[in-house]
């Protein structure tokens, strides 16, 4: 009931906020803001409840039937790898509702709607257990990103709106297609009728058959996460999105890409996977050096921010493919932090391009002189997204990498040079944006208070997560172990 | 005591901190106390720790503090936790006591300056970081304080944001050391790979039992440490950014840019000395990038006119010095050229900056002159570093260091005559260029009037560093014997060169160096300048000058491709597939909506068409 609760509250607030913002919009925000705090505390308070018992298999589930005849059930469940993730959606949700409380002023009451059920469907993705019930959560966290990227963005919204809509539902239908391929699969085999994950693993198929079904099912996580090739969608909705999209986009729905790998690609098909993990790695290595070169060469503050997601979900794909417990952490680290750090960066750039109303940096320069505050954090989450030791993303990324060097050295070789290419991004960003002289004569306000909450908060949560992680590795320990017992040939 | 170790990086973590958030609200006197007094503290707290080491060795001789396990995963687990041996204790104390001194210096130089604050958080974070990396007991926290200093030098050469000039030095310095720092980074994949742990004693005892001397293993381990070292510490062929890095402010290059975070590389090929012993041909290489950078950043330094880049070619020549002792296997020795390094180098920075405040800010060594009169007192510290830089015989302290390193060349297994010889071609070149700039700057006409004297904030510190440059030299038996305990000693063999011999060579060629820059610049000044303006004096000056052609080269090999490719790419070739194919999909749109013409009779004949097609598809195949 617990776990139902959790989709369950931002389904019913996107609601009432709608509703309530006919006569007061500031009561929409508080109503999702309580949403939020809400089910942050209910996550929470599941994480530290379970702690000691450690994370061992499934727990607190939620079991409804819902079309029980072709197995479709409303079933719910988290281990530690759901837990983590589902933290992470209150918390960046919870800031997501904390920066668009003044930048959004149009159709607030319907703006926070689409935000909490986009919310509640990432829950959702990582609560299902049950493949039907999960790609209808996939599916409905889709729709409502469409509209608020394209009511509440930039000049360029519709086009945006429009790429991001055929990319993520043409892989989701492949997906589709992968899942009943598997679900006739498993009837032909059992004679049951069953969409129940537990059900499915281990359904006896050959290996071409295997094959074929796993990249479908790969596909459409490669397409969220995004891997190099199908990555195209994202800076422009990266850079239309308002503020709050961008931050859910990145820190959120990047991740249900490589959720959906950890979750479904490896378990479902390990034989399949292992022969793919290969070029899955190479795809991961060539996402880390060619996203943080396409960073390097943006104009575009906010468009550099979004490739540095390819770079760094780069390392997510190479941890995941190479499947060992260093690498899996590493990768769920890299999710963890990532959505923290680069989260971060969209709220900076927003607050910005809120003050300047441009996000072009050759217009900017020495905003450090008049808003010291914004451009000192903007100059952190830059190192911690450069790999910093001590911040939370290198602890993933190294993990990472030293997960992968016992698979490959040559690529682990490459995609340490891809830190390297790091710097070149983050210190340009720092450098045109808020160094150099101010040509513009920029005088700005500073972070006002709740942006400096916002922002004070992921800075503690990153140095926490770089010098003590092991609350987030222990949590996820079990699961990374059960998956590498996974790993063909182990 | 021992057991207050932590609080010696604590403490000035802390206080970068608290400076960085309240910074800006503090008034100037209390950001002084708190950025200073922050590393008054901590040195005060080593020297008892010391005294305390000393006094009562700990088991073992090394003292480790764990504070709790950093990542856990599997059999990696690094923790936060601090090993003390008499190496780590001889640099951290050296460290602390130094950036000490030049916190104190920096409370005047920096005075009135608009980051003020920020300027001493970054320097406490860089106190703090420097001092994690010296005593981290695994390679993981190593390099955490690694690429910590190398973050707090970024942001000190930036420290003046407004001119860009500053933000390329900056970053040219980050990006260049951080070239190494990859290297390093696979070195580490590697180590935890082949020997399951980074904790650097249990990887040095481990190595020893499974590696061969020689093994490709040892052999890749060391040389990837190596780029590491080679990055941070300036040496070739990473040492571009060095010079340029003088755009920070003076105190800065006083502190991070000769006294200690340059110097980090050659802590940590002596902190793993174990893995170079396995893999000889890395030590031979260290020796052999030492020489070679000694003798090129010696030739480039005769030939810089600003005062700062002159001492910056000195540090890189130097810590060629400190690379070459470590190659020779004369681990101490370079140790105690670290030492005795960064007393003299930061002392010469400090008197640096007394000229320049003093001359408006002019960098120029040929618009200053005649300062001899004019200030005294950074006349005779100035003087007083350059003689132990040059190695002034029996009284300086760099003489006694570098006279060891030669002695060592000489004496060692792994020396040979070519490095020898070449070591002392390099005295020749030190006492050459420091003369000159002695010379160029204090003697001849003024040419530049005095504005500004020094107060005793910065005084007071170089009188401490003048003091130590010549006492420290007087350590050398002592100093051996405590690192003795830390490091092996050099094993005996090679030309068995006398003490006696090897001194007055060395002593001899600091003569030539000092009477070649009094014969061209102080007594005959017309004929060093016709040698700079000669046919093969113009081009070896320029080439000098520019560093070789080093920076030329680079550009085009690695700078102007990577920023032309990001450039050219910008709107993201991969795109234009997905546009194409919206492009192929209007294309198509045009061409069938053409087919839509509302004339019934080409419906019903595009009808008939079709179904022939359909009908002969299903009878012919």
């Amino acid at each position: 009931m617990m776990l139902a609760c959790l989709i369950l509250i931002p389904l019913a607030a996107g609601v009432l906020a709608w509703a309530a913002a006919r006569w007061s919009v500031t009561a929409a925000r508080w109503i999702a803001l309580l949403a939020m705090l809400a089910d942050f505390t209910l996550a929470l308070s599941l994480w530290i409840s379970h702690y000691h018992a450690g994370f061992a298999t499934w727990y607190a589930e939620t079991d409804w039937a819902w079309i029980p005849q072709l197995g479709i059930r409303f079933h719910l469940a988290v281990d530690g790898l759901s837990l983590l993730l589902l933290m992470l959606t209150f918390f960046l949700g919870t800031i997501s509702v904390l920066v668009s409380w003044r930048e959004i002023t149009e159709a607030a009451g319907f703006f926070h709607l689409n935000l909490l059920w986009i919310l509640a469907g990432i829950a959702g993705v990582f609560l299902a257990v049950n493949l039907f019930l999960f790609y209808f959560a996939w599916e409905l966290m889709l729709v409502p990103m469409y509209f608020l990227i394209a009511v509440w963005g930039h000049e360029n919204r519709t086009y945006a709106a429009v790429k991001f809509f055929i990319f993520t539902q043409l892989s989701g239908l492949l997906m589709l297609v992968a899942i009943l391929a598997l679900f006739f699969l498993h009837h032909h085999a059992t004679g049951v009728y069953s969409f129940e994950y537990q059900d499915l693993l281990g359904t006896a198929m050959s290996p071409g058959t295997e094959m074929w079904i796993m990249l479908g099912f790969f596909v459409a996580f490669a397409v969220k996460l995004p891997v190099v090739v199908l990555h195209t969608w994202l800076p422009d909705a990266h850079t239309e999105a308002p503020t709050a999209g961008s931050v859910i986009l990145a820190g959120l729905l990047l991740k249900t890409g490589a959720y959906g790998m950890l979750r479904f690609v490896l378990p479902l098909f390990p034989h399949a996977a292992s022969v793919f993990a290969p070029i899955a790695m190479a795809l991961g290595v060539a996402g880390i050096l060619y996203g943080a070169l396409l960073a390097f060469g943006q104009t575009d503050l906010k468009r550099l921010v979004a490739y540095t997601s390819v770079s760094h979900l780069g390392f997510v794909l190479l941890g995941i493919f190479a499947w060992n417990s260093l690498a899996l952490q590493g990768a769920v680290m890299t999710m963890i932090c990532h959505g923290i750090s680069t989260g971060a960066l969209f709220v900076l750039v927003g607050a910005l391009h809120e003050r300047i109303h441009t996000r072009e940096m050759d217009h900017m320069g020495g905003i450090w002189s008049t808003a010291p505050r914004l451009s000192g954090a903007a100059l952190f989450f830059a190192l911690a997204s450069l790999g910093l030791p001590g911040l939370g993303d290198f602890v993933g990324e190294f993990l990472v990498l030293l997960g992968a060097y016992q698979k490959s050295i040559v690529l682990t070789s490459l995609a340490a040079i891809g830190i390297l290419f790091a710097t070149f991004y983050a210190l340009r960003l720092v450098q045109r944006a808020f160094q150099g002289p101010n040509t513009r004569d920029w005088h700005i306000p500073d972070l006002v208070p709740r942006e400096g909450l916002v922002i004070g908060l992921m800075i503690a949560a990153l140095l926490w997560l770089g010098l003590y992680p092991r609350p987030i590795l222990d949590t996820f320990q079990q699961a990374a172990a059960r998956l590498e017992q996974l790993a063909p040939g182990k | 005591m021992l057991d207050l170790l932590w609080l010696v990086p604590a403490i000035p973590f802390a206080s970068a901190f608290v400076l960085a958030v309240f910074g800006p609200r503090m008034r100037s006197k209390a950001v002084a106390v708190l950025g200073a007094g922050a590393i008054a503290v901590p040195a005060v707290l080593m020297l008892l720790i010391a005294a305390a080491f000393v006094s009562a060795p700990p088991a073992g001789g090394a003292y480790t503090q764990v504070l709790w396990t950093w990542i856990g995963v599997g059999s990696f687990r690094p923790a936060i936790a601090f090993y003390l041996d008499a190496l780590s204790l001889v640099m951290v104390v050296v460290v602390t006591f130094v950036s000490f001194l030049i916190h104190v210096y920096s409370t005047e130089f920096m005075r009135g300056d608009e980051g003020y604050s920020r300027f001493f958080a970054y320097m406490n974070l860089f106190v703090a970081s420097m001092v994690t990396l010296l005593l981290a007991d695994n390679l993981l926290l190593l390099y955490l304080g690694w690429e910590g200093v190398g973050l707090c030098s970024y942001l000190l050469i930036g420290f003046w944001y407004q001119d860009p000039v500053n933000g390329l030095a900056g970053r040219k310095a980050f990006i260049v050391t951080r070239v190494g720092d990859t290297a390093m980074a696979v070195g580490l994949f590697l180590l935890f790979h082949s020997l399951g742990t980074l904790r650097i004693q249990d990887l040095l005892h481990t190595a020893s039992d499974q590696w061969q001397i020689g093994s490709p293993y040892a052999v890749a381990a060391a040389a990837l440490l190596l780029g590491g070292a080679v990055g941070k510490s300036a040496q070739l062929p990473l040492q571009t950014w060095l010079p340029d890095a003088m755009a920070g402010p003076t105190p800065t290059s006083a502190l991070i840019h000769a006294a200690t975070m340059v110097t980090a590389g050659v802590y940590l090929i002596a902190r793993t000395h174990g893995l170079y012993e396995l893999a000889p041909q890395v030590q031979l290489a260290v020796a052999v990038t030492g020489a070679a950078t000694l003798l090129m950043a010696g030739c480039s330094a005769l030939t810089q006119n600003d005062i700062k880049r002159v001492l910056a070619y000195s540090t890189i020549s130097q810590i060629g010095y400190m690379f070459f002792a470590l190659g020779v296997g004369a681990w101490g020795a370079a140790i105690f050229h670290f030492m005795t390094h960064a007393f003299f180098k930061a002392l010469l920075f400090l008197a640096a900056g007394v000229v320049i405040e003093a001359l408006h800010h002019e960098h120029n060594i040929f618009r200053m002159g005649g300062l001899r009169k004019e200030l005294p007192a950074a006349f005779w510290t100035f003087l007083i570093g350059g003689c132990a830089l040059a190695g002034l015989p029996l009284i300086t302290a760099g003489y006694y260091s570098k006279d060891l390193i030669l002695w060592s060349a000489a004496n060692s297994t792994a020396g040979t005559a070519g490095l020898w010889v070449a070591g002392i071609a390099g005295v020749v070149l030190t006492s050459l260029y420091t003369f000159r700039l002695i010379f160029v700057v204090f003697f001849g006409q003024p040419a530049t009037p005095v504005s500004h004297r020094p107060g005793p904030a910065m005084m007071i510190p170089a009188f401490v560093l003048a003091f130590l440059s010549i006492t420290a030299g007087f350590a050398t038996t002592p100093f051996a014997a405590f690192m003795a305990k830390a490091l092996p000693e050099l094993h005996e063999g090679g030309m068995g060169m006398s003490e006696v011999i090897n001194s007055t060579v060395a002593g001899l060629a600091f003569l030539a160096g000092l009477l070649v820059a009094w014969y061209a610049y102080l007594s005959n000044p017309a004929l060093g300048r016709a040698a700079a303006t000669s046919r093969v004096g113009r081009v070896l000056h320029r080439f000098w000058f520019s560093d070789w052609g080093m920076d030329w080269f680079y550009d085009r090999l690695f700078v102007w491709p990577v920023v032309w490719s990001a450039k050219a790419n910008k709107a993201d070739i991969v795109d234009s597939i997905y546009t194409g194919l919206t492009r192929l999909a209007a294309l198509c749109h045009r061409y069938f909506s053409l087919t839509e013409t509302g004339r019934l009779r080409w419906y019903a004949a595009w009808i008939a068409g079709g179904s022939a097609f359909a009908v002969a598809i299903a009878m012919f195949l």
